[in-house]
């Protein structure tokens, strides 16, 4: 199957620092890539890259084969950043509707997706009322509200508590089966089980591009922590 | 790139964030009805006086109001991570711009209404004009405020420094816009600057509203500076809404 993504030699510097050091992958539609990595890898500038958002160096970055961030693209992308970015001062609805009008879908839709990332009690409450973990899920609801085809989500299960975070990696393989491509970033090595691919990032570079079950083996461990603390050593011993 | 839908959307949403904040939309009505009230008491026995005054200051309350309330909306959209999420949406920039422009000019039509007309009822406020034409002017001094705001909003980086830009950007258009000296009774130098700032423009066709009673050319001409000093500012804010940023 085509690549829905596509980054080749990507270089990005922030500030006078090179957080990229030209990275490429190929991401594909249906399964879960899961972006893991620690804090500060470089995981959030990769998403920012491939959403259209972040200065590049150089090198590029196509989506469904289209340069990131062509208007054409815009209708197609889900984009969850990773501190929530939502209205404060309107309810949850009124967020969710505002971000399904501008992928021009009505109230139902939003409604809907309201109800899928559990906040139909809290629709009508203001945002700035709401719990941290409420709060990113009217975020991730904003990103999944116009049935996007590339989804890019930022750390979506932070917060949450075990039975929602299960429920929302259940929703994110359905939209996987249903043909979506879905990026997800994570620092926590136990999610990453969860994903059909992993990319493991570390200081702006990829380290590992596989399947869980192939990282594993290649690390020789059965642990996805301890694989990833032995490919960052066995580089280093490079 | 611009979308009707999304525009409509855009501004209903910007209205609707301001219709959650009760004690905003409180001191937005008020507070210029307090201080012209204020004007009216000083000034109880200079009529003429008060006349002058309080007309400029119909202008200059929206301009000033709409000024701060954008400049501080726009940070906030700058710096949550609403816009660059924005961004990776259908809205184009002109749909934001154009959308904080309708809805701050809509509301600063409802707070210089409530002003004019407690100004006009209440206060005795007499213009040879009609009041209509000196809501029109605030309306668009409301604009010019909204345009500049977005504008000066992109050299912020927090609420603190974005309200100190309010004395910078306001202060001086108001001091030598001729309200407190005549424009041809200041130094050459400051009159050439006076010249250049729009509020100029708006304190004059004001003038001419309070001493004609049909529109003048003069105040017709005033309105299309200001209107396209409106449209430049809008030019240069969006200059500032970067889709890709480092």
């Amino acid at each position: 199957m085509e690549p829905a993504i596509q980054f080749h030699d990507l270089v990005v510097e922030r500030g006078k620092q090179e957080v990229l050091h030209s990275v490429s992958a190929e991401i594909h539609p249906g399964v879960i890539t899961g972006l893991l990595g620690p804090s500060g890898a470089g995981k959030t500038t990769l998403m920012r890259a491939i959403v259209g958002v972040q200065l590049v160096k150089s090198g590029g970055v196509t989506v469904l084969g289209k340069p990131a961030g062509s208007p054409e693209l815009r209708r197609t992308m889900g984009y969850l950043t990773q501190s929530p970015s939502v209205y404060p001062d309107l309810t949850v609805r009124e967020n969710v509707r505002y971000f399904a009008s501008l992928y021009g879908f009505g109230a139902d839709e939003a409604d809907r997706t309201i109800v899928n990332v559990g906040l139909e009690d809290q629709a009508r409450q203001l945002v700035s009322t709401l719990s941290g973990g409420q709060l990113s899920r009217t975020s991730l609801a904003c990103a999944l509200v116009g049935q996007p085809e590339v989804l890019v989500l930022d750390e979506p299960t932070v917060g949450q508590d075990p039975l929602l975070r299960d429920e929302l990696w259940r929703r994110f393989r359905k939209l996987a089966d249903d043909g979506a491509t879905v990026l997800v970033s994570s620092h926590v090595m136990d999610e990453a089980n969860r994903c059909d691919r992993l990319l493991l990032v570390r200081d702006g570079s990829i380290i590992a591009d596989d399947t869980p079950p192939a990282v594993k083996q290649a690390a020789g461990t059965d642990d996805l922590d301890q694989a990833f603390l032995r490919l960052v050593r066995r580089r280093a011993g490079q | 790139m611009m979308s009707v839908r999304i525009l409509a959307n855009t501004t209903q949403r910007i209205l609707r964030q301001l219709r959650h904040d009760h004690r905003t939309i409180a001191l937005m009505l008020v507070v210029p009805t307090l201080l012209l009230s204020i004007l009216y008491f000083m000034y109880e026995d200079q009529a003429p006086v008060f006349n002058r005054i309080a007309l400029i200051m119909l202008g200059v309350f929206p301009f000033t109001i709409m000024f701060l309330l954008t400049s501080i909306a726009v940070l906030r959209e700058r710096t949550s991570g609403t816009l660059e999420r924005l961004f990776t949406t259908p809205l184009g920039k002109l749909d934001l711009l154009f959308g904080y422009g309708i809805a701050f000019g809509l509301a600063a039509a409802v707070q210089a209404s409530v002003t004019a007309a407690l100004a006009y009822w209440l206060l005795d406020l007499n213009t040879a004009g009609s009041a209509g034409f000196v809501i029109l002017i605030a309306v668009t001094n409301a604009v010019l405020g909204v345009a500049l705001g977005l504008f000066f909003s992109a050299f912020a980086r927090t609420e603190f420094q974005a309200v100190q830009f309010m004395p910078i950007v306001v202060l001086p258009q108001v001091l030598l816009s001729g309200l407190f000296v005549a424009r041809d009774e200041m130094a050459g130098w400051l009159e050439a600057i006076s010249n250049v700032l729009p509020v100029t423009y708006a304190v004059e066709a004001l003038a001419e509203i309070g001493a004609n009673p049909e529109p003048t050319a003069t105040m017709w001409r005033d309105l299309g500076v200001v209107f396209g000093v409106v449209v430049l500012a809008l030019m240069l804010g969006a200059a500032t809404l970067r889709r890709r940023t480092p």
